[in-house]
């Protein structure tokens, strides 16, 4: 047995290092949790990345150097575009935060928890596994800085992946086009919603959606919640290629949103909250008198100046007044039917003047109007509506100024209480 | 004609000091987890197998190469997402095979290394193929034009690299 052993002593090493290794990688695949290789991992990511840290942190001085000191050209060219595309943002701001009011007051109707990213921390890559099918990254943030395993790991165009393991200055982030990774998503305009994983090739499919489903090229898709781990709503990508799959169900293609070859600086998703949707104002008890008014046929619609000083009339006239004022510019705004959950006219219930909610609703009312109405209807002010609406959102307009420009009888009917007394919007209950 | 048959007697063996037996696969290691982050196309290389088959044959001692094999390779398992060993595995056998190689044949000039090199990363590849799904499940599709594409790269990667690495040898 000896000189058999002796002569194939080479084979024999080879046979029991084999065997050795087989039998730890079969015991790591039967224990999922990655406890038990936890300190030799440590061994080596400790051993590579303090090179890594240190070359990456050379690299942004030197890019920082020529950034703030050399490539100065062009700044304050930038420095108008940039302010320009806040004035743009901060229109579309006001017509979003009504949208997004409505959709608290329906979410708090519904009795919905929110789910709110409350703090992050950023990270920048470092290296990645080394691995070419490994679809994994090291950030420069650990245990030390809050980082824990299965947080969400996102870029401002989209998500990431999630922090995998966690070392107390280093972490590894699987990547979504990892093939071992899974995140739910929904397709932005149909809700229809999936399971996204990465391929062994590096490519990112979203799988379980229906072949007899529409899902079209270029469109978006979301983080869907129910992986626990992403909040709902986050970019992931958007459709690239649509194809039939196996069983009944579609392969979908994914661009991700976040360019995953190029990652340089991401945000680690430290701290969710959840909570109950709140409206920032209570919503508004439905009187019988107020849906029979909106059943009833209204009296034709007033010429603009005379409506701007009618008052008094009843809500559903106001209601379809304030319809015609916005047009066709929100499709989400039109005369509402009953039974319709936004057919709720947000201001219809007059409460006593002074009353906190009373006052509240009168200052949402106040910049709701001048950001529908005014320039359109009400002839009483003819200033520039961006400006108006910009100025209300803001929170400048003055009590007075905006109850100016309120000229429909809706308005009119609900913004009774003192100026005075009609509290700025940033002090309004969120 | 690349690949020459010499006798035992004829080949040279050469060791190498500690720092660059330690530092070069550390370097290989460091050098593959942060150069496909600035190059993506970076990846289709792998410099701690390019590492281990020169170490390998320059050594010609089966046993220090399957050891070295298995030492880089389970390194670079640690540093991945994927449980430990597949990297070991499919490095050991081919350390274990470039040095039974190397004691046989002389591979000293650049055609050889390059056959030598285009050979052991599709060795390297179908037992990483096979570990990975046999024993971890993982999906991966093989391809041959991946795989050959891959390997004509180590390759040319290889002779470079190589041809550097021999500075560091010592005769014995």
């Amino acid at each position: 047995m000896e000189s058999v052993l002796g002569r194939y002593r080479n084979l024999t090493i080879l046979v029991g290092v084999l065997f050795l290794q087989v039998l730890g990688l079969a015991v790591q695949v039967k224990r999922t949790d990655a406890e038990n290789t936890r300190l030799i991992r440590i061994w080596a990511v400790g051993a590579v990345t303090p090179f890594e840290r240190g070359l990456v942190w050379m690299q942004s001085s030197s890019r920082n150097l020529w950034h703030n000191y050399f490539y100065l050209r062009g700044v304050r060219a930038e420095n108008r575009d940039l302010k320009a595309q806040i004035e743009t943002m901060r229109l579309a701001e006001v017509r979003m935060s009504e949208d997004a009011a409505q959709a608290q007051r329906l979410q708090q109707i519904l009795g919905f928890k929110e789910q709110y990213i409350s703090k992050t921390v950023a990270a920048q890559v470092i290296g990645s596994s080394g691995s070419d099918l490994s679809r994994s990254v090291y950030i420069d943030k650990g245990s030390n800085d809050g980082v824990a395993a299965d947080m969400a790991v996102i870029t401002a165009n989209g998500i990431v992946g999630k922090v995998l393991r966690v070392y107390a200055s280093t972490s590894l982030v699987l990547m979504i086009n990892d093939q071992t990774s899974g995140v739910g998503a929904m397709l932005e305009k149909s809700r229809l919603q999936g399971v996204l994983r990465g391929t062994p090739n590096g490519e990112v499919i979203l799988e379980r959606v229906m072949s007899d489903e529409q899902v079209t090229p270029g469109e978006t898709v979301l983080s869907s919640g129910g992986d626990q781990i992403f909040p709902k709503g986050l970019p992931v990508g958007t459709v690239n290629k649509v194809s039939p799959g196996r069983e009944m169900f579609l392969n979908i293609q994914i661009k991700p949103s976040a360019d995953l070859n190029r990652l340089e600086e991401v945000l680690v998703v430290t701290q969710k909250q959840e909570r109950d949707a709140v409206a920032d104002a209570l919503t508004p008890r439905v009187r019988a008198a107020d849906i029979l008014a909106q059943r009833l046929p209204s009296v034709p619609d007033k010429p603009a100046g005379a409506a701007a000083s009618a008052s008094g009339e009843n809500a559903a006239g106001g209601a379809k007044a304030v319809a015609q004022a916005e047009g066709n510019a929100r499709p989400s705004a039109k005369v509402p039917g009953p039974g319709d959950p936004a057919a709720v006219p947000k201001n219809a219930v007059p409460k006593p003047p002074g009353s906190p909610t009373a006052n509240a609703r009168a200052a949402d009312s106040e910049s709701s109007a001048s950001n529908t109405v005014d320039g359109k209807t009400s002839g009483a002010k003819t200033s520039d509506p961006k400006a108006t609406a910009v100025k209300a959102s803001q929170g400048n307009a003055t009590p007075g100024e905006a109850s100016a420009k309120t000229s429909t009888p809706r308005s009119a009917a609900t913004t009774r209480a003192p100026a005075s007394q009609a509290p700025a919007p940033e002090d309004r209950p969120h | 004609m690349p690949i020459t048959y010499t006798s035992g007697e004829q080949i040279e063996v050469y060791r190498f000091s500690i720092p660059v037996t330690i530092g070069v696969p550390l370097a290989a290691l460091f050098l593959q987890a942060f150069v496909p982050r600035r190059l993506p196309f970076f990846s289709i290389f792998d410099l701690p197998l390019l590492v281990t088959i020169f170490f390998a044959m320059a050594r010609r001692n089966p046993i220090s190469g399957l050891f070295t094999g298995a030492a880089i390779g389970l390194a670079q398992d640690m540093l991945g997402a994927y449980p430990i060993g597949i990297y070991g595995i499919a490095k050991t056998i081919v350390g274990y095979l470039a040095s039974s190689l190397g004691a046989k044949l002389d591979v000293e000039n650049a055609g050889a290394r390059f056959l030598v090199t285009l050979g052991f990363y599709l060795v390297h590849a179908a037992i990483y193929f096979t570990v990975a799904r046999g024993m971890v499940s993982l999906t991966l599709n093989w391809s041959w034009s991946r795989g050959i594409l891959a390997g004509l790269a180590n390759g040319v990667l290889g002779v470079g690299l190589y041809f550097v690495l021999d500075k560091f040898k010592q005769r014995t």
